[in-house]
């Protein structure tokens, strides 16, 4: 098999979507076209109908009770700002204490920050060096004016997995509802809202090989009965909670896309892990001091998080330009600031600043993970040819001990 | 975000890499910015007796932009007296470069880095001066 080129390898960010999912998707443009709302004719039936299959889908790809408990979405930064704001707003009266982690995704941590100034009061705990979360820390955050803990299952950048079920133990038995941003794990590692014991999970299509543009958020309807206040306002859509005429084509897609992982997750998740090991081994091998960020085994699948000392992480993607990975550097972000959950995790910004994360997914190959070994070895090694830092290393010079002006 | 055609020439083919002996007399070494900051240049010029730039190296821990900013201002510098390569700009960097608003720091780098390596020659002259007086 020929190569080809550019290879996408930045499946955190977001997916291929699976050619089956297309199929499924099509009839709903052209055919089943309907307003799912629309009680008065075949054509709003069946779209009601396709919708209420997937509803039940996706329930059972999250192990809820019931598809009454899926509320559609625009995506999972929607899911994150209802599940944080509306239950805030819902639940003010019984406290104003919210919980969550340092190393959230935006949408979690920015929906806090505007909390904060409505005068609710967040309490972000830290994580340690491979990005977990103690569930103790959390058992002793928690006061009698907390009504929300909001903890992701797998963090984006560096792929860590959270401990949800002793987090969830502990929430339910002090009466405090759970909420878990559930984008990155779900499907690659265990996950299920029962036997977690979790309240609210947000979740999107376009990271499981689905539709961009659709998500969910699952609200508990038993055990507790979880109410939210709606953000937004309109037709009164999905039970009050989200009003605006359903993306049906992309739920039915989202639908399909859940069916999928659920016949052949466990074993692409295998397959990934060892992919995922093959880069990291053939990089390391030949590569001294890349450091692996991260957790080596509460992993997600398809992530593999590395610095590469005395290199600069755009630099280095600028020279793997036909292999699309990110990186942690500041240069690659607006604000010039290295990744905040790098630094949380406690790595220094030179390590963050060299940074890159490979995200490998469903259509990755053998032949292209040797590829980008290869590269990133070559590449690497022509960059640290060329760094003041590597050149101090190698002569014994401690950076630490020098003096930097900054800027 | 896209690169000019000169960044990317000059990342892929970058002009005088490389080191020259820190404790010789004649050359002068400029360190600036810091591992933290995600950018370092190392700029060293070798200065003939008239003051004259026979050799510029640079090495550079950074992105696309700041190692191409450092490959242009030693291809400048070279052959150049040393008052004039004083005088480069950052903004004549950028301006070649056609740098993003969010880039200008790299140029601003390689300026500081010229500056800074014609700084230490000229201690390390003075110095030299006043050891031969006192001799
Ligand atoms: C952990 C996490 N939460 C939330 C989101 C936002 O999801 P969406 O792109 O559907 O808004 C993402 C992806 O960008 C994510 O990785």
């Amino acid at each position: 098999m020929t190569l080809e080129l550019p290879i996408y390898m930045d499946n955190n960010a977001t997916t291929q979507m699976d050619p089956r999912v297309l199929d499924a998707m099509l009839p709903y443009f052209t055919k089943v076209y309907g307003n799912a709302a629309s009680r008065t004719h075949r054509y709003g039936w069946e779209a009601e109908a396709a919708v209420e299959d997937a509803r039940e889908v996706l329930a059972q790809f999250l192990g809820a009770e019931s598809g009454k408990e899926i509320v559609f979405t625009s995506g999972a930064t929607e899911s994150n700002n209802l599940a944080l704001k509306g239950a805030a707003e819902y639940y003010k009266s019984k406290g104003n204490h919210i919980i969550t982690t340092v190393i959230e995704h935006k949408a979690v941590l920015d929906s806090c920050k505007r909390l904060e100034k409505e005068g609710f009061e967040v309490t972000y705990l830290p994580v340690d060096p491979q990005g977990r979360v103690n569930p103790e820390d959390v058992r002793a955050a928690i006061t009698d004016k907390t009504i929300l803990v909001s903890v992701m299952l797998a963090n984006n950048e560096v792929g860590t997995i959270q401990p949800i079920k002793e987090i969830g133990k502990i929430t339910r038995e002090k009466g405090v509802l759970f909420h878990v941003d559930a984008v990155q794990g779900v499907g690659k590692t265990p996950f299920n809202v029962q036997e977690m014991n979790v309240d609210l999970a947000s979740v999107t299509a376009h990271k499981i090989y689905g539709p961009k543009g659709v998500g969910l958020l699952y609200v508990r309807r038993k055990r507790p009965r979880v109410r939210l206040a709606a953000q937004m306002d309109g037709g009164g859509h999905e039970r009050g909670n989200r009003s605006g005429t359903l993306n049906v084509s992309s739920i039915v897609g989202f639908a399909r896309a859940a069916e999928i992982m659920m016949a052949e997750g466990a074993e692409e998740n295998i397959r990934l892990i060892s992919l995922r090991e093959r880069l990291h081994r053939s990089i390391s091998e030949r590569l001294e001091e890349v450091v692996l960020n991260g957790h080596p085994e509460h992993r997600l699948s398809g992530n593999l998080n590395l610095s590469f000392s005395f290199v600069e992480g755009e630099g280095l993607m600028m020279a793997i330009k036909d292999v699309a990975v990110s990186s942690g550097s500041a240069c690659t972000s607006a604000s010039l600031e290295p990744s905040y959950v790098l630094r949380s995790m406690g790595l220094d910004d030179e390590l963050a600043h060299s940074s890159i994360r490979f995200g490998l997914g469903r259509f990755n190959t053998e032949e292209e993970v040797d590829f980008v070994a290869d590269l990133m070895v070559d590449k690497v090694q022509r960059l640290r040819d060329m760094s003041p830092l590597f050149e101090m290393y190698k002569s014994g010079i401690d950076l630490k001990s020098i003096e930097w002006a900054g800027h | 975000m896209a690169y000019s055609d000169k960044v990317i020439d000059h990342y892929e083919n970058p002009r005088n890499v490389g080191s020259l002996q820190e404790t010789d007399e004649s050359v002068g070494t400029g360190l600036v910015g810091a591992p933290a900051c995600g950018d370092v240049m190392r700029l060293q010029i070798r200065v003939s007796d008239e003051g004259v730039i026979e050799e510029a190296k640079f090495k550079t821990f950074g992105c696309g932009s700041a190692i191409a900013s450092s490959s242009l201002a030693t291809e400048w510098i070279k052959g150049k007296k040393i008052e004039e390569a004083e005088a480069l700009s950052n903004s004549q960097i950028a301006e070649e470069l056609s740098l993003p608003p969010v880039k200008i720091h790299c140029s601003v780098l390689a300026e500081d880095a010229i500056k800074s390596a014609i700084e230490d020659f000229r201690k390390k002259k003075a110095a030299k001066a006043a050891l031969d007086g006192e001799e």
